[in-house]
């Protein structure tokens, strides 16, 4: 099935359960929203798998959930050509124009909540998808430049992921991940929703305040939000970084992996932002090197 | 996606919060319904910036008692501000 045949697919899914014909939305590139009405139809990337989707669909449609995540129109995986489609209210994302407006707090508290549903109160649902992108993300990078070395370098430094009891989590939130609908904000999109380490949740927020791009402020203001709703991820009081640490410097390396491919694919030199981050893979390597040096024998 | 003068195959970039098809053949550009506003704000706001006088660093921020930032973290007081509508905005909604 070629893109057209997929569009047409697509809308007529839209008609089916919107009413209308749909519009193309703007999202990932290997992702296709279409908003039809009062619905979207998302098609996922290629190569997601059917059945660990059937079973996310499954958990997400719980009443457990409600008003936590945005409960899809039908629980039903539609399959177009090899693509994998699902159905959802349309709701209205964060305005990506106005970052100072962004739900800091409501995030917070929506993942509090998230995390205090007991995974086994759902149907079952496999290992989340977040912690396993790191290496993946890492894996596509080239080893010639010296911020490739360096995040390369810095993914070396990190322990291996310890199989430790988790809970139910997000997988990948950002402030991409939630919309009012129709007035509540709602946390979206179920690709990587599995059981882990719940602190991976905020791992996003805690590296970005760690790099020095998000603001003290605002930092505190989600990670108060977040324990004062009940957020298990971290402890109640005391250091959030021992919960935190590891978490957050496995997401600064994904995410200087990431800067460092755009911008190696696109043959320009790092932005400021993207050198802040190799910055901060190069200050993962001081620490973790200072910290856990072992003498060799 | 095709590039609709030469049906190249088109390939999509994110630029500073900005979304760009390009074509890889006749490496023509398409932006999607909003874009050339938010360049055309993006252009105004960094010919203030540059013009006016740097913004004053932020005050120092105390955590609460207890927990403040990793030991690993930015030294300063970090680099907030200046680049608020650059790529760590797209970053700040990106997977």
């Amino acid at each position: 099935m070629d893109s057209d045949d997929l569009i047409d697919t697509l809308r007529r899914i839209g008609i089916e359960y919107g009413g209308v014909a749909g519009t193309v939305l703007p999202t990932r590139p290997d992702v296709i929203i279409m908003r039809a009405g009062s619905v979207v139809v998302k098609a996922h990337a290629p190569g997601a798998e059917r059945e660990p989707l059937v079973e996310r669909m499954r958990a997400t449609a719980h009443p457990a959930l409600r008003q936590i995540m945005l409960q899809p129109v039908t629980e039903e995986v539609i399959t177009a050509g090899d693509r994998l489609v699902t159905v959802w209210p349309a709701g209205t994302p964060v305005n990506p124009a106005d970052p100072d407006a962004a739900p800091w707090e409501a995030a917070a508290r929506l993942l509090a909540r998230l995390h205090a549903v007991p995974a086994r109160t759902l149907p079952p649902l496999r290992e989340a998808g977040g912690p396993g992108r790191v290496a993946t993300t890492v894996a596509r990078l080239g080893d010639r430049s010296a911020a490739e070395l360096a995040v390369r370098r810095a993914f070396s430094c990190l322990p291996s992921p310890s199989a430790g009891p988790g809970g139910l989590t997000h997988g990948d939130w950002h402030m991409g991940q939630m919309v009012r609908a129709p007035d509540e904000w709602i946390l979206i999109d179920n690709d990587d929703l599995g059981v882990g380490d719940q602190a991976w949740d905020l791992s996003r927020p805690a590296a970005w305040f760690a790099a020095g791009l998000l603001e003290p402020q605002v930092w505190h203001r989600f990670l108060d939000a977040y324990r004062a709703a009940g957020g298990t991820a971290v402890p109640p009081d005391g250091d959030p970084w021992e919960r935190l640490e590891i978490p957050a410097q496995a997401m600064t390396i994904q995410l200087a992996a990431a800067a460092v491919s755009t911008a190696g694919r696109a043959g320009r030199p790092l932005d400021e932002v993207e050198e802040i981050l190799v910055e901060a893979c190069l200050r993962i390597i001081r620490h973790r090197s200072a910290c856990h040096a072992v003498p060799t024998q | 996606m095709q590039c609709p003068k030469c049906r190249g195959a088109m390939r999509t970039y994110e630029r500073n919060g900005v979304h760009i098809d390009q074509c890889e053949s006749c490496r023509g550009i398409f932006l999607d319904y909003g874009e050339l506003e938010t360049l055309t704000r993006m252009e105004s706001q960094w010919s203030q910036q540059s013009h006016a006088a740097p913004p004053p660093p932020p005050p120092p921020v105390h955590g609460a008692p207890g927990y403040g930032a990793p030991a690993w973290g930015a030294p300063h007081h970090g680099h907030y501000g200046h680049h608020r509508q650059r790529s760590w905005v797209g970053m700040l909604f990106s997977t």
